[in-house]
C-alpha cells in the first residue's frame, strides 16, 4: 500500500507538466490564462468526480449494474453513491483507486486545454470538464478499470485478458485526446491560423524551454501513473515497478530521440517543440502495456509513438485543418491508440493477472488479446468520440465556447483576466493580418 | 454529413459488438471485428470532409 501511496503522490507532477506544455506551446499573451485554465480544469475535474463520477466508475467487486446478453453478464456502469458516500478511505485499494482518479481525471481534462490554447473561454473550459468528469470518462474508466464489459471480455468471450490498460493510454489519454478533436472542431482554427486559401501559417510556441521542462516534469508524474494504475487496476505485484519504471523511460527516451531524428532529417534541424511531443507521445503509449512487455518491446513502442506522432501532427494541420497548437490530438489519442494495440501485440501475461475481474484461477490464455484491443479502440472511436462531441455541441450552444475576435486579437490574458503573464513584453498584433 | 459520419461510428460499434457476441471462432469475429472498425473509418471521413467542407463555406 504504501508503495501505492508514493506513485499516487507522483500523478499530480504530470498535470503540472502537461500544463507547462500546453502554457509553452500557446501564444504569450495567453500564458496566464492557460496556467489558471489548467489549475481550474484540475480543481472542476477532482469536485465532479467526487461529487458524481465515481459514482458511475466504481471499482472492481463493487456495486454495479449489469445485464445480461446471452447468458453472459455485462457489467456496464457502477452504482455507487455520490459524494464517495459508502467507500471507506482507509488506504483500501477501492479508496486508493478513488484517489488516483480524482488526479487523473484531471489529466484527461488537461489534455483539451492543447487543442483550444489562445481561443477557449474560462467558463467554457471548466464547462466542458464537468461533462467530461462527471460523464464520459466515469463511464469508459468503468468499462476499462471497473470491472465493466471491455475488462469482462476474456472472462465472458475468451479475448485473451480481456481489454487491458494499466496505466491510462485509453481511459485517460485517448479519452482526453477524441475530447480535444472534439474541441478543436468545435472552436475552429485560430484567426490567423489559415491563409484565405486554406495555407497554415506556423505559430511557434512562445516558451520552448518551459516545454521540454515540461516533459522532465510529465516522465516524473507518468512513473507515478503507470506504476500505481498498474497495481490497481491489473493486479501487478509491488516487484513490477522496476519493469513499469524502466519500461516508461524507455519509451519516452526512444520517442524523443526518433522525432528529433525525424524533425532533424526533414527540416534540417531538430525541432525542439515536436520532440517535446515526442517524448510526451512515448509516455502516452507506453501506459497500457508498461507493466507487460521487455525493455526491447518498449523501445518499439516508443519508436513507433515518436513516428506516429509527428506525421499525425502535420496531417492533422495540413490534411484536415484542425488546430492544434499543443499538438495534443497526435500526442494524446493517436499515440494512445497505438499503446493500448500494442498491448495485443507484445505483451506477456504472468499467469495470475487476469484484469483483476473474476474468473477461473488456472485461466492463463493469451489468445485474441489483439481482438479484445480492438473492441476497446473501436469503442474509443464509435462511442466516446461521438458521446464527446455531443456534449460539447450542446454546450457550446447554449454558452458559446470560442472567445470573441476581439479577444484573440487582445490575447486571452488581457480579454478573460484584465492581465498578462509578461506585462513588461510588447504585445506585436500583426500576426492577426488576414494573409 | 457530419450525422451521417456519427451515425456510421456509431455503426461500427454496433458491428463491433455484434462480432463479439454472435460469433465464436476466432477468425470470423476477428474479421467482423476489423470490418466494424472499417465502418468506423468511413465515419471518421464523413466527419472529417463536413469539417472540411464547413471551413471552405466560411472561408
Amino acid at each position: 500500500m504504501a508503495l501505492c501511496i508514493l506513485c499516487i503522490l507522483l500523478v499530480p507532477f504530470a498535470g503540472a507538466g502537461l500544463a507547462f506544455v500546453n502554457t509553452g506551446l500557446g501564444r504569450s499573451r495567453s500564458a496566464a490564462h492557460s496556467m489558471l485554465a489548467a489549475l481550474c480544469v484540475m480543481a472542476v475535474a477532482a469536485l465532479v468526480y467526487v461529487i458524481c463520477g465515481f459514482a458511475g466508475q466504481g471499482f472492481i467487486g463493487r456495486p454495479a449494474h449489469v445485464f445480461t446478453v446471452a447468458g453472459k453478464e455485462w457489467n456496464w456502469i457502477a452504482a455507487e453513491p455520490l459524494f464517495l458516500r459508502g467507500l471507506p478511505l482507509d488506504g483500501s485499494p477501492a479508496s486508493l483507486a478513488a484517489w488516483l482518479q480524482m488526479l487523473s481525471v484531471g489529466l484527461a481534462a488537461l489534455i483539451p486545454l492543447g487543442a483550444g490554447a489562445d481561443r477557449w473561454r474560462l467558463r467554457a473550459c471548466c464547462l466542458s470538464t464537468a461533462l467530461l468528469a462527471g460523464l464520459t470518462y466515469p463511464l469508459f474508466a468503468h468499462w476499462v478499470w471497473g470491472g465493466g464489459w471491455l475488462a469482462q471480455l476474456g472472462v465472458n468471450y475468451g479475448l485473451g485478458r480481456g481489454f487491458v490498460d494499466a496505466g491510462g493510454a485509453s481511459t485517460i489519454q485517448v479519452v482526453g485526446g477524441l475530447t480535444a478533436l472534439a474541441i478543436s472542431w468545435i472552436l475552429g482554427p485560430r484567426r490567423s491560423k489559415y491563409s484565405l486559401e486554406g495555407m497554415p501559417a506556423a505559430i511557434p510556441g512562445h516558451n520552448a524551454v518551459l516545454v521540454l521542462f515540461a516533459c522532465l516534469l510529465a516522465l516524473l508524474g507518468w512513473l507515478g501513473l503507470n506504476c500505481a494504475g498498474a497495481m490497481l487496476f491489473t493486479g501487478a505485484e509491488p516487484g513490477r515497478t522496476v519493469l513499469i519504471a524502466v519500461n516508461t523511460t524507455l519509451a519516452a527516451a526512444s520517442s524523443a530521440l526518433v522525432a528529433a531524428v525525424i524533425t532533424g532529417i526533414r527540416f534540417g534541424k531538430p525541432d525542439a517543440s515536436l520532440s517535446a511531443n515526442g517524448w510526451i507521445g512515448g509516455l502516452v503509449a507506453s501506459s497500457a502495456a508498461c507493466a507487460f512487455i521487455t525493455p526491447a518491446a518498449a523501445i518499439v513502442i516508443g519508436l513507433v509513438a515518436g513516428t506516429l506522432v509527428i506525421f499525425a501532427v502535420e496531417w492533422f494541420e495540413l490534411r484536415m485543418a484542425v488546430d492544434d497548437p499543443g499538438g495534443a490530438i497526435s500526442v494524446h489519442a493517436v499515440a494512445g491508440i497505438w499503446g493500448v494495440l500494442a498491448v495485443g501485440f507484445f505483451a506477456h501475461f504472468p499467469s495470475r493477472v487476469l484484469n483483476v475481474v473474476s474468473g477461473p484461477s488456472s485461466w492463463s490464455s493469451d489468445s485474441n488479446q489483439w481482438v479484445a484491443q480492438l473492441v476497446g479502440v473501436a469503442t474509443l472511436l464509435g462511442f466516446v468520440l461521438p458521446l464527446t462531441y455531443c456534449l460539447n455541441w450542446f454546450l457550446n450552444r447554449f454558452y458559446p465556447q470560442r472567445v470573441p475576435a476581439e479577444g484573440e486579437r487582445q490575447g486571452m490574458d488581457l480579454y478573460e483576466l484584465g492581465a498578462g503573464a509578461y506585462p513588461e513584453f510588447a504585445t506585436y498584433t500583426d500576426d492577426f493580418m488576414q494573409r | 454529413m457530419k450525422l451521417a459520419g456519427f451515425l456510421f461510428l456509431l455503426a461500427g460499434w454496433g458491428i463491433v459488438l455484434s462480432a463479439v457476441v454472435l460469433l465464436t471462432s476466432a477468425l470470423p469475429r476477428g474479421g467482423f471485428v476489423l470490418a466494424g472498425m472499417g465502418v468506423e473509418a468511413v465515419g471518421l471521413i464523413l466527419v472529417v470532409r463536413s469539417h472540411l467542407l464547413l471551413r471552405g463555406e466560411r472561408g
